[in-house]
């Protein structure tokens, strides 16, 4: 029988595309799994995906160069639009690199009202990729449900700072304000309410066997993928790694709050959806833990210069905080004068979907193309910032 | 920190440690050594994980900072490998044989700055910007409002006042 692959010439695939033996089709750049536009270029035979290339820059906007010709404050309302459905990790991690620079320190009580509001974001987050999840295997009850669920979330934020997706809520120096009156039982109610809708989550989908057949055994990550590809987060816990930026280098308020690192070692698209249902419990469980343990009073942000002639102190500094999607890093060099030198984001979804996707779809059949990319859980504008 | 600065001493012409807190800490080493560095670090010092590769433009040193940024799990450290280069002669040695993610990374440096890492695959491939014409748009020199001026053709805009205009469209009379 004749080779699957096409012939190798110069380093390059050759494909007869004339020969009715392979197709060359494209998914995306519109997924609903994915929050954002990337395409894959797939060149298939039969039913199977024997070469993938991620296009992105659908949602190029040049932000770091943005950033480069603003003063420290007006790149604020930038930052929080490189990750659409979890912004709050950026706009934590601009203010901490901000800080670390400048040595401040910052308020008790800031400190846990930005751990709370980074994990009511990852909650966000989590629910809107459960229903990707299960959309991609062809179950939308779950996407509705959760879609719908995460709009009492974004409640929950507007009453908190005004806004419903770009809050913009953690401030350099601490937060814009302390909790409303009232918020803390409305976020108990919609925290039970996920809770509930979480158990009911599984019972129709982690226990499906539909989900089940497709799920388990796809797109397998391997332990000895994890460095050599620069994986994080859940799609790194999922072979077993108790690898966690909470626990490992606790930032915030973390160390004084009481959780587990998930990890399963199958490595597949199961494991995966099976480690983010159980960090979505873990997140609803350590909003609670904060509500409980949080300073009733005291001061919520430092008092700046006056921000608009704002100078940073000279040097570079790196800091990381965990998002859904694991490692989230801001790399900020400043030269001492009032705009940024140089700004990076290292966003997760860029090893993710570009390095591994493209090498992990080998092989894979076309019908479970979306739902081993959605299992990454990508979010495509941190790869192009 | 400085205890694996000394040792790297040794075999490497690394300079310019600054160490920013106890777990993270910038070096600077030649263009020559940075490969055989790098993979020291990752095979024997523990740095396995590569968290990015960005580049600093230092235009008025006529330098570019690459900087390579390793982590290591186990010392819970982060370890910045910075390299100069001459903005003249922006090629580096490729690291993609060391991390899979090292090729995306040196795709969007090549398109981003214009460095060149010869060996990398796809790396003259266009990954954000396809069909880009203008040079590299993140050197410093790059100038975006002279650039689209040039570019794009002004489209001229229509201004109305809006009370004037709604005026003139309900009671053109008066």
């Amino acid at each position: 029988m004749e080779s699957l692959y096409p012939p190798i010439v110069n380093g390059k695939a050759v494909y007869d595309l004339n020969s009715q033996k392979y197709l060359r089709v494209w998914q995306g750049p519109q997924h609903p799994g994915v929050t954002g536009n990337m395409s894959l270029e797939l060149d298939i035979c039969g039913d199977q995906v024997i070469k993938c290339n991620t296009h992105v820059g659908y949602l190029h906007r040049g932000f770091e160069k943005l950033m480069e010709r603003r003063r420290y404050i007006n790149c604020f309302p930038i930052v929080c639009r490189i990750c659409v459905p979890e912004p709050d990790t950026n706009e934590y991690l601009f203010a901490a690199a901000m800080e670390d620079l400048m040595g401040l320190e910052i308020p008790e009580k800031a400190l846990w009202l930005r751990t709370l509001d980074l994990e009511l974001s990852r909650l966000a987050s989590f629910l809107m990729h459960l229903g990707g999840q299960s959309g991609a295997f062809g179950m939308g009850t779950v996407a509705q449900w959760t879609i719908a669920y995460r709009d009492y979330v974004l409640d929950l934020f507007e009453e908190l700072s005004g806004a419903r997706i770009y809050h913009m809520y953690m401030t350099p120096g601490g937060v814009r304000g302390d909790l409303p009156d009232g918020w803390i039982a409305h976020a108990r109610k919609v925290l039970d309410g996920a809770a509930k809708l979480l158990d009911e989550i599984r019972h129709v989908m982690l226990n499906n066997v539909l989900f089940k057949q497709r799920a388990v055994g796809l797109g397998v990550i391997t332990l000895d993928m994890v460095d050599r590809y620069g994986i994080v987060g859940p799609n790194a816990r999922c072979t077993g790694l108790k690898r966690d930026v909470r626990k490992d280098q606790p930032y915030l308020v973390y160390d004084q709050l009481n959780f587990d690192v998930e990890t399963e070692t199958a490595g597949d698209a199961y494991s995966r959806t099976l480690i983010r249902w159980r960090e979505t419990h873990q997140s609803i469980s350590l909003c609670h833990q904060i509500l409980d343990k949080m300073p009733k009073t005291g001061a919520v942000h430092v008092t700046l210069p006056n921000v608009l002639h704002l100078k940073v102190p000279a040097g570079q500094t790196y800091v990381r905080a965990e998002s859904t999607r694991g490692e989230y890093g801001y790399f900020m060099v400043s030269d001492g004068s009032e705009y940024p030198r140089k700004l990076t984001v290292r966003g997760p979804s860029y090893t993710h979907a570009m390095a591994l996707l493209e090498d992990l779809l080998v092989g894979v059949n076309i019908a479970d193309v979306a739902g081993l990319m959605v299992s990454l859980h990508t979010y495509p504008p941190e790869i192009e910032r | 920190m400085e205890q694996l600065f000394k040792e790297l001493k040794h075999h490497f012409a690394v300079m310019e440690l600054t160490i920013k807190h106890p777990d993270l800490a910038f070096l600077q080493v030649p263009r020559e050594q940075l490969v055989s560095l790098l993979t020291h670090l990752r095979d024997i010092k523990g740095y396995t994980h590569l968290v990015m590769v960005t580049c600093i433009d230092y235009l008025e040193e006529n330098t570019f900072l690459l900087t390579y940024l390793l982590h290591n799990y186990a010392a819970k450290t982060d370890l910045g490998v910075q390299v100069p280069l001459n903005r003249a002669e922006p090629v580096m040695e490729s690291i993609h044989h060391l991390w899979e993610q090292g090729r995306v990374y040196q795709r969007e440096l090549y398109e981003m700055f214009g460095i060149d890492f010869p060996g990398s695959p796809d790396v003259h491939e266009p990954m954000i910007l396809e069909g880009w014409q203008g040079p590299p748009p993140m050197r410093r020199d790059f100038d975006t409002k002279a650039f689209s001026e040039a570019t794009y053709s002004h489209r001229p805009r229509d201004h109305k006042e809006p009370e004037e205009y709604m005026k003139q469209q309900l009671y053109p009379e008066d």
